[in-house]
C-alpha cells in the first residue's frame, strides 16, 4: 500500500493508503473523501477530480498527457501550475507520502 | 445492408479448453426484456466466458470490463464494437472515425470531439439547456393536471433530447423524428442480424440519406458544435472529408442515448418513491441520481472489442481476431466491485460505472448528457411532490440500448 496526504481547502490534512496502480481519484472516492468527485470515472473527461500538487513532489509525477493538460482548462477553481487531475496520478513507491491539495470546489 | 450475414454458423461454434461456457442469447427478445437473471449468471460462471451461440468471448464482470475498455492496444475498436468483425466484412456504413477507430487515427477525431463537447462549452449551453428543461416541464404539469397522466417517454425523455442537442449541434427543427429511427438502427447494428435489425433497417435508405444530408456544413448552423467541426477542419487538424463524418458521430451516438438515459432514471424513480421523496426534499441531488440511474438500469447496455494480439485475461488466453463481449450493465451491478448492487440508491456515489464506456473511447458527450439528465430530475424534483406509475411501461427492445417504447407517469405537483 501507497500512503499519501491529501489537504482539504480549509487545511486539514489526512492520510490515505491506496493499492499500487490504483489513481489517487479511485483510492479518494473509494475512502469516502469529499473534496474529490470523479465523475467520469477516471477517463480524464470532466475535470472534477482537481488537485494542487506540493511543490515538492511535482517534478517527481509522470509528465500529463495532452488529455489531461486540455481537461484543466476546464476546473472550476483556478488552474495553477501545480495543478493535477488526480484519475491521472497513478500510485506508486516512489511516491510514497505524496502532498496534495485539494481546490475550493470541483463543479 | 447488404454483406454477408455475421451471425458464425447455423450451429453452435466449439468452446476453447477451459473457459466457462454460458448458453445464453443476449440478443433476444427474452434477454433484452428483463437481462438482469442471466446477467448474474454470466458474472457468476466466471470472469470470462464464453458464448457458444454467436461464438464470442465476453465478460460481465466490473474489472475485466474495466480491463478490456482500458487495454485499447490489445482490445481494438476499429474491427467493429458491434458482433460483425470488420476484417472479415464490409462495414454497413462508413466506418465511424471515433468510435470504430483505434490510435493514433482515433486520437486526431477524439480531441477534436472532446474540446467540443469540454465541460469549458457544455458551461455555455447550459442556460438554454435549463430554460427549455422548465419550459417544457411547466408545460407537462399542466398536460398531467388535464389528463391525469403524461407519457414520460414520448411527451418527455424523447422531446427533450431532440431538442436540446440538435439546437446546439445546429441542426434545422424539421425532420429529427429521423434522429430517433438512426439511432435505433446503429445501436441495433451492433448485434446481430436478427429480427429487431431487420425491422430497424427497413428504412435504412431514406433516414441515411436524411442523416448524411444533414452533416454538411451548409446544413449546421454557425457557431454550433457541427460547425465547429468544419472550424477544426478549415484550421487543419481533420480534413475536410471527416468532418461530415464526425457530424454523424453526433448524430448517431447524441439522442437515442440520453433519450433512454432519462427515461430510464424516470422509470427507477418511479419504482422507488422512498428515493424520489428524497430527491423532491433535496433537488441538488438531481446529478447524483441521475449517475446511480446510469449504474441501475444503463441505457447502453453493451459493446464489443476485438483482439489484435493474443490476449490473456483472468488466465484465460483469447486468440488474435476474436470478439470480446463486454457488459457494460452487468458490470454496473457487479457484487464484487458495489455493495448491493440491485440497491437503487441516488446517494450512492457510482464513480467508475461502465455506462459511459471508459478508456479513450469513453463517451465523449458524457458532460452534455449529464447536463440534460441533471436538468430533467432536477427540474421535476422542483415541481413534482409525487411521482408514480399510471399504467405498466413497456420496452422497447433494441440489441444494445435499454429503450423505452412508453412510461405513463402520473405527476403530483409540489
Amino acid at each position: 500500500m501507497i500512503s499519501f496526504i491529501l489537504i482539504s481547502h480549509d487545511g486539514r490534512a489526512t492520510t490515505l493508503q491506496g493499492a499500487e496502480g490504483h489513481s489517487v481519484m479511485q483510492t479518494a472516492v473509494s475512502q469516502g473523501v469529499k473534496g474529490i468527485v470523479g465523475e467520469c470515472g477516471g477517463s480524464a473527461m470532466c475535470a472534477t477530480c482537481h488537485v494542487y500538487v506540493d511543490e515538492a513532489w511535482r517534478d517527481r509525477l509522470a509528465p500529463m498527457l495532452a488529455t489531461e493538460a486540455e481537461m484543466l482548462e476546464c476546473t472550476s477553481s483556478e488552474r495553477r501550475p501545480e495543478s493535477r487531475l488526480s484519475c491521472q496520478i497513478k500510485l506508486s513507491a516512489q511516491l510514497e507520502g505524496l502532498v496534495l491539495r485539494l481546490p475550493e470546489s470541483q463543479q | 445492408m447488404s454483406t454477408s450475414p455475421s451471425s458464425p454458423a447455423a450451429s453452435d461454434a466449439a468452446a476453447p479448453a477451459g473457459v466457462p461456457v454460458v448458453d445464453v442469447d443476449p440478443f433476444s427478445n427474452e434477454f433484452l426484456t428483463d437481462p438482469y437473471a442471466d446477467h448474474e449468471r454470466m458474472r457468476e460462471a466466471g470472469a470470462v466466458i464464453w458464448i457458444p451461440k454467436y461464438g464470442i468471448y465476453a465478460s460481465a464482470r466490473h474489472e475485466e470490463v474495466r480491463t478490456i475498455l482500458n487495454d485499447h492496444a490489445t482490445y481494438i475498436s476499429s474491427a467493429g464494437v458491434g458482433l460483425a468483425d470488420f476484417n472479415k466484412e464490409t462495414p454497413f456504413r462508413p466506418k465511424s472515425l471515433i468510435l470504430e477507430a483505434d490510435p493514433p487515427d482515433h486520437t486526431r477525431a477524439r480531441s477534436v470531439l472532446a474540446r467540443i463537447l469540454s465541460p469549458k462549452t457544455v458551461m455555455q449551453v447550459r442556460s438554454t439547456f435549463a430554460a427549455e428543461a422548465d419550459a417544457l416541464l411547466d408545460g407537462l404539469l399542466q398536460k398531467a393536471a388535464r389528463e391525469g397522466s403524461i407519457d414520460a417517454v414520448k411527451d418527455l425523455a424523447e422531446v427533450y433530447p431532440l431538442k436540446v442537442f440538435p439546437d446546439a449541434v445546429g441542426l434545422e427543427s424539421q425532420g429529427r423524428e429521423m434522429l430517433l429511427l438512426y439511432g435505433n438502427m446503429i445501436f441495433n447494428a451492433f448485434g446481430p442480424r436478427n429480427e429487431l435489425l431487420m425491422r430497424a433497417a427497413e428504412k435504412v435508405k431514406p433516414v441515411t440519406q436524411w442523416i448524411m444530408d444533414h452533416c454538411r456544413r451548409e446544413m449546421l448552423a454557425p457557431g454550433g458544435f457541427g460547425d465547429m467541426i468544419y472550424q477544426a477542419a478549415d484550421a487543419g487538424e481533420i480534413s475536410l472529408d471527416e468532418a461530415p463524418l464526425l457530424v454523424r458521430s453526433f448524430l448517431s451516438a447524441g439522442v437515442d442515448t440520453t433519450v433512454n438515459g432519462i427515461g430510464n432514471a424516470l422509470l427507477c424513480l418511479a419504482q422507488h418513491p422512498e428515493q424520489y421523496a428524497r430527491l423532491h426534499a433535496d433537488p441538488s441531488l438531481a446529478r447524483p441520481a441521475f449517475e446511480e440511474a446510469l449504474r441501475y438500469e444503463s441505457a447502453v447496455q453493451t459493446f464489443f472489442r476485438t483482439t489484435a494480439v493474443a490476449a490473456e485475461i483472468a488466465g484465460i488466453a483469447i486468440p488474435a481476431g476474436s470478439k470480446v463481449l463486454t457488459f457494460l450493465a452487468a458490470a454496473n451491478r457487479d457484487p464484487r466491485h458495489w455493495p448491493e448492487p440491485d440497491r437503487f440508491d441516488i446517494e450512492r456515489r457510482p464513480t467508475g460505472h461502465m455506462a459511459f464506456g471508459s478508456g479513450i473511447h469513453g463517451c465523449v458527450g458524457q458532460v452534455v448528457a449529464r447536463l440534460e439528465g441533471e436538468l430533467i430530475l432536477g427540474g421535476i424534483a422542483r415541481r413534482v411532490k409525487r411521482l408514480s406509475l399510471a399504467g405498466e411501461p413497456t420496452r422497447r427492445l433494441n440489441n444494445t440500448l435499454r429503450a423505452l417504447g412508453s412510461l405513463p407517469l402520473k405527476l403530483e405537483p409540489a
